[in-house]
């Protein structure tokens, strides 16, 4: 009966965000420690970790824009086409017009601004279902991307591949291979923008007005406007932001695989909405947490890494186990959601 | 805050009424559905332009109000029925979010600053804490706080007490009172008649978009309040009773359906009720005095708490409505709109609807029974129709609710609730609906006949449940059937005056 109470009060004293958050955190923790103990190997190391890291830059990049958007109330299916378009024009720019890097860097946060002004604009202004809007972004992204060059290629631009192949070493994880070297772990140029982004959107949305109206926003739209926020305003910045990290998250993407091809980043999206929603993120809006996105993209791709290790390679094999966590977490959130309610009522 | 008067000409939802707030009251605001109090509302804040009139404050003279923002910075604030605040924020961030400038959000002093408040206010809450896990009476008084902080001289209270239990009420009478005594102008609106007598000093009285007159409360006792509210002074009502046509002609005196102790989860008192064959009887009371609440308790359109029903003597389980419909009730909905067409259905489809989930989705009849079942049915209520195949939400709204009808007649209901079946439909009609309910009645069909107009009902019931904030206060008949005797009892037994 006291243990009850106890947990009652746990329950109540956290916000719905941190729960969900919470839960997201433990869940990683202990299907790591899992992947460990049972296929122990390669996971051991640190650099396992790392590499999930640098494989998933531009998803977290991707995923915490989707958190927001997703915060505030809506959806934005566009970003992995926006991903492929950003890294095929750069890779046309730098490898075919011998291009600068910086100006490719420029071209890639023209293109997210320009997405987050025209679908926010639709969205927020024109009042247009964000889901319709940004499946014609998506369309309208993969079909401009195979215009600017239908047949993948790699990047063969000489300042560009140094920039790709930059090593950040992290100091003290490394490990001794056989041959008895020691080889430092690091992690590429990405993984740092992507954890910057992290903190910096950590920050907005917990210390300042505008993040705290993404929440009031998807909250309860109608009580938003009665409390004085500018919704249509708040909502645009929302698809902006969003966007913006999806050119952002498109470099990250280019930088790591060095290539443009029309089936870059192809269901990024919807990985993106996976992770958000692992991290406690909910798709009805006011509830999430870019930490929990983090931790949700973390899971996302080490669930991946460990089908992938214990051989079973398949797309399918992802698939499904993906499915299964999407079902596991939802069915933790909804009923850890639901003892919460009724710990309220019984106060 | 000495003057608030707006007119509106010609046929708009209020003309020329004329309301004053002083410093320190609390103003109840009263009237039936359709008097005109949430457009006055809605002038004063600003959510409806007025087409003419004036606003007058206190300290600024005339002064005009585009925007609930501009309202706000004028000192009106409202804290409306349904809680405009965000579920999902503490409730610190719901005292403050929209109206503090800056970027950054403090967190500290906020919580500090909104804790202030809460203590001074005596209201039962941390700042730190998710506005969702406080109860909805909190959740209101945490809006009223956040209209207090903005320095409002004029609050208004829209319908506050609908959603709270006694004690809850209680509370927020006690935050009213402490702020009167601040100097806030206090603008109540409420159905609860009680609840009126208890906290307000003065009574305003709209009727018809019209101003009937504005009362200290101790001047207006309950009778004469509920006589203004409705329109009809005491001296005209004795009379109506001589229109002696009720119908008395059941053929047994058996209970077909008998409900005790029942409870839904809509807020009603528990009630007992009865219901005899052939008999018309009708549920009164003011506008939310839970009239719809308790007949759809009784067809399991709410969900049901506690309490028995009973079908000829034996008990039946009423949990949804399809267990009522199974039991040979049929619902007749309040709101024909939300609850009763599906507008892009045909008259035929629409008739035919609950006949089909009666006989199962699975035995579909043919074309023809269906056209013939519209046929017949058309023809017996007088629909005006193009044809069977015209969509439902091109007829008018008295035609429409003859295909609703229809479509209950069609599963022979053994007893028959009509909520409010002739709200916004001519009187050729109205009246068309009241012969019928006599008709049926005659063949044997008990029904339940719900209205806001009393004399309807006393033309039709030959039984009335009197019903005053959400519990049954009375039952009248034969000779108690009169407007001045519903009224006393709506009223509360203070029947002279």
């Amino acid at each position: 009966m006291a243990s009850e109470k106890k947990k009652a009060s746990i329950f109540t004293r956290l916000s719905d965000t941190n729960l969900l958050l919470a839960i997201t955190i433990i869940i990683f923790v202990l299907m790591y420690l899992g992947a460990v103990l049972i296929q122990g190997g390669g996971f051991t190391k640190p650099q396992t970790f790392f590499n999930i890291l640098n494989a998933n830059a531009a998803l977290i990049l991707t995923s915490c824009g989707m958190s927001i958007v997703m915060i505030t109330g809506g959806i934005d299916i566009s970003v992995g086409g926006v991903v492929a378009l950003v890294s095929m024009c750069c890779a046309v720019y730098l490898d075919k017009h011998n291009g600068n890097v910086f100006v490719s860097i420029l071209i890639a946060l023209a293109i997210g601004l320009a997405y987050g002004v025209v679908q926010g604009f639709l969205v927020a202004y024109l009042d247009i279902q964000p889901f319709i809007v940004s499946l014609a972004g998506m369309f309208f992204a993969r079909g401009m991307t195979t215009i600017v060059n239908s047949a993948p290629f790699n990047v063969e631009n000489e300042a560009f591949v140094t920039l790709k192949n930059t090593r950040i070493n992290v100091p003290g994880l490394g490990s001794v291979n056989k041959k008895g070297v020691y080889v430092p772990a690091y992690v590429e140029i990405g993984v740092i923008v992507a954890l910057l982004a992290v903190v910096f959107l950590f920050f907005l949305l917990q210390y300042t007005k505008l993040g705290r109206s993404f929440y009031a926003v998807g909250g309860n739209k109608q009580s938003a406007l009665m409390l004085g926020i500018n919704v249509k305003r708040t909502k645009f910045l929302s698809h902006l932001i969003c966007s913006l990290l999806a050119g952002i998250g498109g470099y990250v993407y280019f930088l790591h695989v060095g290539s443009g091809s029309p089936s870059h980043a192809s269901g990024m999206e919807m990985e993106a909405i996976a992770s958000s929603i692992i991290g406690g993120t909910m798709l009805t809006g006011g509830v999430g947490n870019i930490i929990g996105t983090l931790f949700g993209v973390l899971s996302l791709s080490t669930i991946k890494n460990i089908v992938a290790s214990a051989g079973l390679d398949e797309a399918w094999w992802t698939g499904i186990t993906i499915a299964a966590m999407l079902c596991i977490f939802l069915i933790i959130q909804s009923v850890v959601m639901a003892q919460k309610k009724r710990a309220l009522k019984t106060n | 805050m000495r003057k608030i008067d707006k007119s509106f000409p010609g046929v708009r939802a209020l003309q020329g009424v004329d309301f004053t707030l002083c410093e320190g009251e609390i103003h109840a605001l009263m009237g039936e559905n359709g008097a005109g109090k949430s457009t006055l509302i809605k002038v004063l804040t600003g959510v409806y332009g007025k087409d003419s009139g004036t606003i007058t404050l206190k300290d600024q003279g005339e002064v005009t109000i585009h925007s609930p923002q501009d309202a706000q910075r004028l000192g009106i604030s409202t804290v409306y029925q349904e809680i405009t605040l965000c579920p999902n924020l503490t409730v610190a961030e719901n005292m403050y979010i929209g109206r503090t400038k800056g970027t950054i959000q403090h967190w500290k002093k906020m919580v500090q600053d909104a804790d202030k408040i809460l203590q001074n206010l005596d209201i039962p809450a941390k700042a730190s804490q998710q506005l969702a896990s406080c109860s909805i009476a909190v959740q209101q008084m945490v809006a009223i706080a956040r209209a207090v902080d903005m320095d409002c001289k004029v609050l208004i209270l829209d319908e506050p007490t609908s959603s709270l239990d006694e004690q809850e009420v209680e509370k927020l009478f006690g935050l009213m009172r402490d702020l009167k005594a601040r100097g806030v102008g206090i603008i109540f609106v409420t159905h609860f008649l009680d609840q009126v007598y208890e906290v307000c000093d003065k009574i305003t009285v709209l009727r018809d978009g019209c101003l009937v007159g504005e009362y200290e409360i101790k001047d207006l006792p309950r009778v004469q309040l509920v006589a203004k509210m409705l329109g009809k002074e005491m001296d005209d009502l004795s009379d109506i009773k001589s229109e002696q046509n009720a119908y008395q002609g059941s053929d047994a005196d058996t209970k077909v359906f008998e409900a005790e102790n029942l409870q839904s989860n809509a807020g009603i008192k528990p009630f007992d009720f009865y219901i005899k064959k052939g008999e018309v009887n009708g549920f009164t009371g003011l506008l939310g005095s839970g009239r719809s609440e308790s007949v759809r308790a009784i067809f399991g359109a709410d969900r049901v708490l506690h309490g028995t029903v009973k079908k000829n003597g034996k008990t039946i389980k009423i949990a949804k409505p399809l267990d009522a419909m199974k039991n040979g009730i049929a619902y007749l909905p309040e709101d024909r709109k939300v609850d009763g067409i599906i507008g892009d259905l045909s008259v035929r489809e629409n008739i035919i609807l609950a006949y089909q989930v009666l006989t199962g989705f699975f035995r579909p009849f043919s074309k023809s029974q269906a056209n013939k079942f519209a046929d017949e049915y058309i023809k017996k209520l007088s629909i005006k129709t193009a044809s069977v195949d015209t969509p439902i939400k091109s007829l008018s709204g008295g035609n429409q609710q003859k295909v609703i009808l229809a479509r209950w007649l069609l599963t022979h209901p053994e007893y028959l609730i009509l909520d409010e079946p002739t709200r916004g439909i001519d009187v050729g009609t109205k009246v068309d609906i009241q012969k019928l309910v006599l008709e049926l009645a005659s063949e044997g069909v008990s029904v339940t006949f719900i209205s806001s107009e009393t004399d309807e009902m006393l033309r039709t019931c030959s039984r009335l449940i009197v019903m005053r904030d959400r519990k049954v206060v009375g039952e009248l008949s034969g000779d108690d059937l009169t407007q001045s005797k519903i009224m006393s009892t709506i009223a509360g037994g203070e029947s002279e005056s």
